[in-house]
């Protein structure tokens, strides 16, 4: 643990020196708008593991720090990827009372808010490691729907390269300066992007063989979508404790 | 003399070196690669929206089918995440259990590798040879589990059930004489600990006869030398991780340096490389295969001395028993909501990662206090791994890019997830 509180000493010290207001949280869920002030920035430390939540404005400039200060040194880009927060903290279910009408004739297709969220919509993470002074950090950058623009990280780490085609092929954001932003993993043609959670499991089109025009077609999905299992949200007695240090701190910026 | 054209070159998906379904497009200048662009997808599954739509223990069994050859490691990043989340530590005999299975698991993934890698490159014996002992371990994944391949045996808070005294028996068929039976079951029948340790005993041997095979064999140190560089820095910042790290020289392995479970009691070693090449990341991967023979000679010591449980006593994350269900009331409550709803995990996000056969497994969960995960991702290794490959291959001849492609040791269902 001693290394992660260096790190965290660390972080604040450099970045307050910068101009930065590093604010302090351990919160579990540490949110942030889109167009909060460039300088702002928040420090999370949770379960061992410590999240910087920056403006994309300052993005590439904190990153080249964070790489090359020598009290830093992540020399290795571990993983970059996308998060939708449309319906975080909505459940599908909530059961006061007992129902007769069945489990998943239950689910409300609505939703019920069962966590406050007062972030913006999307966040972009980044996974950092320090090969030289084993240490891990996570950056986090919180984007608007209506401007999906980041830039890209790839002339700091170059193993962004691929991480950044996948988030813009699953999510839609659009990596300013990445030479080859293609789509990766999904068909050639696909239209949308998956992995938000407005778009359904299913799809929006299911391919199939026609054999009057003898070839393969496109036709919207014929599945109904329907939810095996509905999203539960529940304060589960064992968590009682937590759960009451949660609420006294609502840790959001 | 004609004039040289430059051509383009479509390589899979269906090609057997391209290693499943990899569509590689070349293009080239007589036989020199200039320009290698790999079309990964062809086996996107959205295995992170699925598990998006399930409870969480019911991922479980999709993280074997992530990266099909190292089945357990999968799990294990998953479970570590959710454990990490739930705050849960498992007994130190499940713990011994995981990481001996974990350790099996590189077996079989480094023998795949091996024999695969051979076949590329020309030599079709290794192949065969690996497969033998590959069996074998399966036969250890069936007796624990009950599946040679997707086992589904770590389970948040342990593993499902403990080792059998019993190891499954063959039974004659038409294809497989009384004499050849009895033969074949004569090294099962005391338990899995000891036909696991008469496989480790038997093993070194095995992996010698591997490399008097192909270490010092002419042919394949002309194929594997110097082809497919990487330095250390470059490894780096490339996001390599794993055997093609060490390869390149960084002595960098979570087991060592992060260490998880009881990793930090066990004695190995993390072999290193030199100069980069794919004969170095041949050569890190026969040593790693020594390693894990010891790592499970010295867990298959320690299971035999601390019997024990394998499994949290914590009734709203583990099932009960079956016996205790038919008696308590209580036990068949917890059953009936663990099978239908699961258990909500407190809001909050964790990343765990393992020292995965390829590389670094992660495992990134965000859960917002809900049955299911909000966000799931998989940092695959071989993903950073092949989007190197253009670079690795730029200025080898094209038999070279096979060489270089299953140095990586890549698996598409991790990559495509």
């Amino acid at each position: 643990m001693s290394r992660l509180s260096t790190l965290q000493d660390n972080l604040l010290s450099h970045f307050t020196a910068q101009g930065f207001v590093v604010n302090h949280h351990e919160h579990p869920c540490v949110t942030m708008k889109a167009d909060s002030p460039r300088e702002q920035m928040t420090l999370q430390s949770d379960r061992g593991e410590l999240t910087l939540i920056l403006n994309k404005k300052g993005l590439i400039d904190v990153a080249i720090q964070l790489r090359d200060a020598s009290e830093f040194c992540f020399e290795q880009l571990i993983d970059v990827c996308g998060v939708d927060y449309l319906t975080y903290g909505i459940a599908e279910w909530v059961t006061d009372k007992a129902t007769g009408s069945g489990f998943e004739r239950a689910v409300d297709q609505d939703g019920i808010r069962m966590e406050s969220f007062s972030g913006s919509r999307f966040a972009v993470v980044y996974h950092l490691l320090s090969v030289k002074l084993n240490q891990r950090l996570r950056l986090k950058v919180f984007l608007d729907e209506v401007d999906l623009c980041i830039p890209s990280i790839m002339p700091i780490w170059p193993s962004a390269d691929w991480f950044e085609r996948e988030a813009f092929d699953l999510f839609g954001f659009l990596f300013e300066g990445h030479p080859d932003l293609r789509r990766i993993l999904t068909d050639y043609g696909f239209i949308g992007h998956p992995f938000r959670k407005d778009f359904p499991t299913s799809g929006h089109v299911e391919m199939r063989y026609d054999k009057a025009s003898e070839r393969v077609i496109y036709q919207p999905v014929t599945i109904p979508e329907r939810v095996l299992v509905p999203k539960v949200i529940r304060e589960d007695s064992r968590y009682l404790e937590s759960n009451h240090a949660q609420k006294g701190d609502s840790g959001h910026v | 003399m004609s004039e040289l054209h430059n051509y383009t070159l479509n390589f899979g998906p269906q090609h057997p070196a391209a290693h499943g379904v990899l569509r590689l497009v070349l293009e080239t200048e007589g036989e020199v690669i200039r320009h290698a662009d790999p079309h990964i997808g062809l086996l996107h599954r959205a295995t992170e929206k699925l598990a998006e739509t399930k409870p969480y223990n019911q991922s479980i069994g999709y993280m074997d089918r992530l990266d099909y050859v190292s089945m357990m490691c999968n799990e294990h990043g998953y479970v570590l995440a959710l454990e990490k989340l739930l705050g849960v530590t498992p007994p130190i005999r499940a713990q011994y259990i995981r990481v001996m299975f974990d350790e099996v698991t590189r077996l079989l993934n480094h023998l795949l590798w091996l024999g695969a890698h051979a076949l590329d490159i020309g030599a079709m014996a290794v192949f065969l040879y690996t497969f033998r002992e590959r069996e074998e371990l399966m036969d250890c994944y069936e007796a624990v589990s009950g599946a040679r391949m997707h086992a589904t045996y770590y389970r948040p808070g342990g593993v499902y059930r403990d080792l059998p005294n019993k190891m499954p028996q063959y039974a004659p068929s038409a294809w497989r004489s009384e004499k050849d039976t009895q033969e074949i079951n004569e090294s099962r029948q005391g338990s899995l600990l000891d036909f696991l340790q008469a496989f480790c005993n038997r093993f070194p041997a095995r992996v010698d006869e591997y490399e008097t095979l192909l270490t010092d064999n002419r042919i394949w140190k002309q194929r594997t030398v110097d082809v497919g560089v990487v330095t250390a820095e470059r490894a780096l910042q490339l996001g390599f991780t794993g055997p093609m790290l060490r390869g390149s020289g960084v002595a960098w392995d979570l087991r060592k340096k992060q260490p998880y479970e009881v990793y930090a009691d066990l004695n190995f070693d993390i072999p290193i490389g030199k100069n980069g090449d794919c004969y170095d990341r041949y050569l890190v991967r026969v040593e790693e295969m020594r390693q894990s023979n010891r790592i499970i000679l010295q867990c298959i010591d320690w299971l035999r001395k601390n019997p024990g449980a394998v499994m949290v006593e914590d009734a709203k994350v583990v099932p009960p028993s079956r016996a205790v269900m038919k008696e308590s009331m209580e036990a068949l409550i917890h059953h009936f909501k663990l099978f239908t709803e699961g258990y909500t995990i407190p809001v909050g996000e964790a990343y765990a990662a393992v020292e995965h056969p390829k590389g670094e497994f992660g495992v990134y969960l965000i859960s917002d206090g809900a049955n299911k995960p909000y966000r799931l991702k998989i940092r695959a290794a071989g993903f950073s791994h092949l989007s190197a490959l253009n670079e690795m291959c730029r200025g080898h001849m094209i038999a070279d890019v096979v060489s270089i492609l299953s140095s990586q040791d890549i698996v598409f269902g991790e990559i495509d997830r």
